[in-house]
């Protein structure tokens, strides 16, 4: 069966995908979903953008000081219109992630912080059922491009990364590798919307 | 027992198993991860009380900071 981009675009913007947090891995797999043609993307993030984020978050030196949030949406737009954007500007904890994702096929965990990883991870597991998570865990520094793969747990939980590399002030996150595991999440939930 | 252990097979002498033991046993002593058992998530307070048997299906993820 031949299929064309535009068959993809089509049955993609059926779907919408949730995104916990706008910092290197959610605004870079926002932008590339938003490429790919996802219906609608819903995007939390309370932190505003700084200098320092440019070296891997999909920002431009014109938004600093501006909230990531807001700013992604106005980036998204850019790149493709067609995708409804919806922006909260909250943390997100136990509560509040049933509720502004609800309605979610996917949810992207794109934290920086472990703690709020497994916050998350346990969170849509215990109160959202059925609503697959993709993760990602181990991306700081350079180079070894191949330790960063996809393990799919089971149906409700993927993870992409090293699961290895920490970042530190030795070992920060760069570009490169932050940008490879975000492309790889938004690539686990195209394969995942392309099978619904 | 023979279990699936991160996608690899592992046996251990015993019939069942803790998931605090067989994460003291196997040395996954990174603080912050996911378990689960057949699917299920096994929060830190259940983890004492789970038990693994013979055919179960163990993920260990273990929460690396970054993003």
């Amino acid at each position: 069966m031949m299929i064309r981009f535009a068959d993809i675009q089509d049955h993609l913007s059926q779907f919408r995908v949730g995104i916990a947090g706008a910092g290197g891995l959610g605004s870079n797999c926002a932008a590339t979903l938003a490429r790919s043609g996802v219906g609608t993307l819903v995007i939390s993030d309370f932190d505003v953008i700084e200098k320092e984020n440019l070296n891997r978050q999909y920002y431009f030196t014109g938004q600093i000081g501006m909230k990531k949030s807001v700013a992604l949406k106005e980036n998204l737009a850019r790149i493709n219109p067609d995708v409804f954007v919806i922006i909260y500007q909250k943390k997100l904890n136990r509560e509040n992630i049933p509720v502004i994702f609800s309605g979610c096929d996917v949810i992207v965990e794109a934290f920086d912080k472990a703690e709020m990883k497994e916050m998350l991870i346990e969170t849509v597991h215990e109160m959202m059922p059925g609503t697959p998570v993709v993760a990602a865990s181990g991306l700081a520094g350079w180079g070894k491009s191949n330790d960063i793969r996809h393990r799919k747990i089971d149906d409700m939980l993927h993870v992409c990364g090293d699961e290895a590399t920490e970042t530190s002030d030795d070992l920060p996150p760069m570009a490169p590798r932050v940008g490879i595991t975000a492309a790889m999440q938004a690539n686990v939930v195209v394969e995942i919307l392309m099978k619904k | 027992m023979d279990i699936t252990l991160n996608n690899r097979p592992e046996t251990f002498e015993r019939e069942s198993i803790t998931v605090s033991e067989l994460l003291e046993l196997k040395r996954f002593t990174f603080r912050l991860r996911v378990v689960k058992v057949n699917g299920i998530l096994i929060p830190k307070e259940k983890q004492d009380s789970t038990l693994i048997h013979n055919g179960d299906n163990v993920q260990i993820l273990y929460l690396m900071s970054g993003g």
